[in-house]
């Protein structure tokens, strides 16, 4: 996927009711993680009730990206917000297997299951 | 003249993260060429992703300045059979039985890389370079199911 990769991976953010559904973009490695945290924490800061991160239009994600959704599910479980998943590819669902995270985090099929 | 795929790319590559994608591209690029499946030629490219980004992160505390000399090289005679990858560093001396993967349970950021690597690929060793750093080589066979349906 073409990307540019000085750009934040999270490409948008929307309120949906009392939820914020992020969505995210492009490959998410050791070059952008720290801007993904960042971005991601940023959200928990507005006080969603819960978080809905949208990962269909990120094509590649290592360790590096998933440490940072690991951090945030940390803080969004201190903070007393929901977390889910959505959209993960193939390839990104599999690094959470590899990893057993998908047995950690919230995984949904579609947004509306994310958001009920 | 038939062209083979029978020597090894080498690479000399700065320790910058913004290099990774061109890593993972030619290393996606000769895995296909080799003949390996998608599934698996993107556990190849995930474990390599996965080691440079911990030579960047400990070997060289993120310091951009240092070299990564890497081969990647078809094994295999007429035809590949396997890709082997090396990749050496120069920082500080570790000792390869002290890089283990770290317990799943455990859920916290960071330390899974290793796990990765050992899990997506046939062989896996660390071991001290000649003259200083580290040097880790990783195989993968073209008929390996390990990892597979994985990436």
């Amino acid at each position: 996927m073409n990307q540019d990769s000085h750009s934040s991976p999270v490409q948008s953010e929307r309120w949906v009711g009392r939820a914020t559904v992020v969505e995210v973009a492009g490959d998410i490695d050791l070059h952008r993680s720290s801007q993904f945290q960042q971005s991601l924490l940023d959200v928990v800061d507005r006080n969603p009730e819960r978080i809905v991160v949208d990962l269909g239009g990120v094509g590649y994600m290592d360790s590096s990206g998933v440490a940072s959704l690991v951090k945030l599910l940390s803080r969004t479980r201190k903070t007393g917000v929901g977390l889910r998943l959505v959209g993960l590819t193939r390839r990104v669902q599999s690094v959470f297997e590899i990893t057993r995270l998908n047995t950690v985090f919230e995984i949904c099929q579609t947004e509306e299951e994310a958001l009920a | 003249m038939k062209s083979v795929l029978n020597r090894p790319i080498v690479i000399h590559l700065p320790s910058s993260p913004s290099y990774l994608p061109v890593m993972r591209a030619t290393l996606g690029k000769l895995c296909e060429l080799v003949g390996f499946d998608r599934e698996t030629a993107g556990a190849v490219v995930l474990s390599m992703d996965e080691a440079l980004t911990n030579i960047i992160k400990h070997a060289y505390g993120g310091a951009e300045d240092g070299v990564i000399d890497i081969e990647l090289a078809p094994v295999g005679e007429p035809e590949p059979e396997a890709v082997k990858i090396s990749l050496r560093d120069y920082g500080p001396a570790v000792d390869p039985k002290k890089i283990k993967s770290r317990d799943l349970d455990d859920v916290r950021p960071g330390g899974l890389g290793v796990h990765i690597i050992k899990k997506c690929m046939d062989t896996v060793e660390y071991a001290p370079a000649d003259g200083g750093g580290t040097l880790l080589t990783m195989v993968k066979k073209l008929n390996s199911q390990k990892g597979k349906d994985k990436v």
